[in-house]
């Protein structure tokens, strides 16, 4: 499953970031890197981005990027 | 001694920087770029200066502020490091002094908001952290002024000491490990000749930085051995390049932080930003909620506190203009001195003067939006919308500030991180019709289209908005072409905005502007006291249809026969528009030889509908005043970018007036 699919709420483990060039490595710099846990928090108005909680902090990704973060779902909460 | 000053982008970088300095701040330019670079003497030393670097979350050569940063603690050498951590973010923070610790400069970690930590009843072993990192650790509370003499001794201590970070290893032993060693190995000779630490320039390398590998002049078999190491590392480890090095810096931190981090439950704070969230990042509400505050930002600022502001300044400079004139009459100064006193350097200078109510307003309620946290929001909010135009939600305030007054727009631009969307937003913010213009559609519409005054008026702005929507998907599709920089953005906690930052932020705005109000700006309108007060023999004129100025607005006046108002009164009164748009309307007064109430009356002379509403068009569009392009030349630090954006607009202007006043001509 990838990260754009995961529904409100929800917690997952990072199995891949995909991506390439100045992406990559900016999610890669902001901690989104393979075993990290991260809960989708909400969605913006107008349905995109979508606001995220990793390592103790929110984060913003568009939904573009988020789809190329494949994650495995592990439950509630954060 | 200098010191460099990095952190995290919302790490309290600023407010440290105002605690470490006080007042003795200077702000100039890094090379090359139009990243601020903000120096200071610190407080209680004599010859101690710090530099504060941009907010950053790594050092990677990709934006601009980056490379500053990089390119600042590789070149100038600084005696030490002050790395400033947000200690309720931790994990993230040490990211970053990670990095750092790699450049093997002595190095002190100022520990930011414990004060908050400890309030949520979490706690950080510093004499573990210290030891850990293998640098000095000072826990400090930059908003309440706390531990910040001890960061200061620390840091001072440090570099007069030369003493090194002492653990720069932060790899347990895995692939990664011996990667990093081999490679440090191999080019240990290079980086010693280029004075680069070797660890650095091995990540570097492994990273796949070309350009490092090229200063560092590797020969072909020296760039095969280390592809050879770095691929034997990816099949070990099961991580491509970059994604095994950040795993490694985020283990070696995670490890750390569970041996003296013990983090609270959730923090006050953020339960308190999550209620705000629910709020103000609404489904339905955000929109709405949006809209209130920049409605109340705008109305306090150009409606209650600025023009209130703007009142007081214009009856203290009209009691001064009065003072002088009479004095001048009275000791019967020669005429032409006389007007270029009143007319000229008074009327010139409180023109502009009149803008600064306006700057420090408005500044004063963004950097309380910016400091608060609540434009990361409205970024989140509003991205899709902007992202069709190439832009990224950051660039909505700026443009949004344009319909206030383009100077405050194009100096606010400056808190987008991206140079590219920075430049691109500037290019649109001339298409946001200002509030200067309003007098000059207020005496048309009044003039000419009386039965649909708010109609035309609201016709115009959504014109400037359509034209921009247009230049944005041209820009998008050629000069500025290539990716956006990522839109991966931090959404910090709510916090209280320090005063004393706000304060410093007006104060430095304001006199930005001011500087450039006396020089470029009245040189210029000296230039237009000049050609209205003189004939081509240099006699002063009684008749203003003599002028130097008019005989400017007959020869250019054919330019707008193809617009249908070829008159050179209108032409002479656009030209005077670029000291102020307000001056449109004031000159034709002049030029009609009536006053400015009576004007819309004599208009009817001069235009008709059409050619009115061409010529509110044309006005819409041209040239931005000289303020607003001083302001441009400087945030964009390119003279041939905004002679761009004048011609630009001009023609921009002429094409969109001629299709006006030609369309119309066919249906009437």
């Amino acid at each position: 499953m990838t990260l754009d699919r995961l529904p409100i709420g929800k917690t997952a483990t990072i199995i891949n970031v995909g991506g390439a060039g100045a992406l990559r490595l900016r999610l890669l710099d902001m901690g989104i890197i393979p075993r990290t846990k991260v809960c989708i928090r909400k969605v913006a108005p107008m349905g995109d981005p979508m606001e995220i909680r990793l390592r103790g902090y929110e984060l913003t990704i568009r939904m573009d990027d988020a789809r190329k973060i494949e994650v495995e779902s592990c439950g509630d909460g954060a | 001694m200098t010191f460099a000053l990095v952190g995290n982008q919302n790490s309290g970088k600023t407010t440290l920087f105002n605690s470490l300095t006080g007042s003795n701040q200077h702000v100039g330019n890094f090379p090359g770029v139009t990243v601020d670079q903000k120096t200071g003497r610190i407080r209680g030393t004599r010859d101690c200066y710090v530099v504060d670097l941009p907010g950053i979350y790594s050092i990677r050569p990709y934006s601009g502020e980056e490379i500053v940063t990089r390119d600042f603690i590789l070149n100038e050498k600084p005696d030490g490091i002050i790395n400033i951590v947000d200690a309720t973010n931790i994990e993230r923070n040490l990211y970053l002094t990670l990095q750092l610790l790699e450049l093997h400069v002595p190095m002190v970690l100022a520990l930011n908001m414990m004060d908050e930590v400890r309030g949520n009843g979490g706690t950080i072993d510093i004499k573990g952290l210290s030891k850990q990192l293998g640098i000095p650790v000072v826990p400090i509370s930059a908003a309440k002024n706390e531990g910040i003499t001890e960061l200061t001794d620390t840091a001072v201590s440090a570099a007069k000491h030369r003493t090194y970070p002492a653990v720069i290893d932060f790899c347990p032993s895995s692939a990664v490990h011996r990667c990093i060693h081999a490679v440090s190995h191999l080019i240990e000779d290079h980086a010693q000749k280029l004075g680069i630490p070797a660890r650095f320039a091995a990540t570097k390398l492994i990273e796949g930085d070309d350009t490092f590998a090229e200063k560092m002049g590797l020969n072909q078999n020296e760039l095969e051995m280390i592809e050879h190491s770095v691929i034997e590392m990816e099949r070990e480890s099961g991580l491509d390049r970059n994604a095994a090095l950040a795993d490694m810096r985020y283990s070696f931190i995670e490890g750390v932080c569970a041996k003296t981090v013990i983090k609270c439950s959730e923090s006050k704070e953020h339960i308190r930003s999550v209620r705000i969230d629910n709020l103000l990042t609404h489904k339905y509400l955000a929109l709405p909620m949006f809209l209130g505050i920049m409605l109340l930002v705008f109305w306090l600022t150009f409606g209650v506190i600025g023009s209130f502001l703007s009142n007081l300044l214009s009856a203290g400079i009209d009691w001064l203009t009065g003072t002088v004139d009479s004095g001048l009459t009275a000791y019967d100064i020669n005429t032409v001195i006389h007007s270029l006193i009143i007319d000229g350097i008074f009327s010139g200078v409180g023109s502009v003067l009149s803008f600064i109510p306006i700057i420090v307003t408005l500044f004063f309620f963004l950097s309380i939006l910016e400091d608060t946290g609540y434009m990361a929001r409205v970024a989140f909010v509003m991205d899709k919308l902007l992202r069709k135009l190439g832009l990224s939600g950051r660039s909505f305030v700026p443009m949004l500030v344009g319909f206030g007054c383009s100077v405050p727009a194009v100096m606010s631009a400056r808190t987008l991180s991206s140079e590219r969307d920075r430049k691109m937003t500037i290019f649109l913010i001339p298409f946001m019709s200002c509030s200067a213009k309003i007098p000059i559609y207020a005496v048309f519409t009044a003039a000419f289209f009386s039965r649909n005054q708010a109609l035309v008026m609201a016709g115009l702005y959504i014109s400037g908005i359509v034209l921009a929507v247009a230049m944005s998907l041209l820009m998008k599709n050629t000069i500025f072409r290539g990716n956006p920089v990522p839109f991966v953005m931090e959404l910090p906690n709510y916090r209280l905005p320090s005063l004393k930052s706000v304060a410093l932020l007006i104060w430095e705005k304001a006199r930005d502007f001011l500087q450039r109000a006396f020089t470029v700006i009245f040189v210029a309108t000296l230039i237009i006291w000049f050609l209205r007060t003189f004939d081509i023999r240099l006699n002063v004129v009684t008749d203003s249809s003599k002028s130097l100025l008019a005989m400017i607005g007959q020869a250019i006046a054919p330019v707008f026969t193809p617009l249908g108002f070829g008159d050179w009164r209108a032409a002479t009164s656009l030209v005077t528009g670029f000291t102020a748009k307000e001056a449109v309307v004031s000159t034709m007064g002049v030029l009609m030889g009536t006053s400015v109430s009576d004007l819309k009356n004599a208009l009817g002379t001069l235009f008709t509908p059409l050619t009115a509403l061409s010529f509110l068009v044309f006005t819409l569009l041209y040239t931005p005043c000289v303020a607003a392009v001083t302001t441009i030349r400087k945030e964009l630090g390119s003279r041939l970018m905004t002679v761009g954006i004048i011609v630009l607009q001009c023609m921009i202007a002429w094409i969109a007036a001629f299709a006006v006043y030609q369309a119309g001509r066919l249906f009437i």
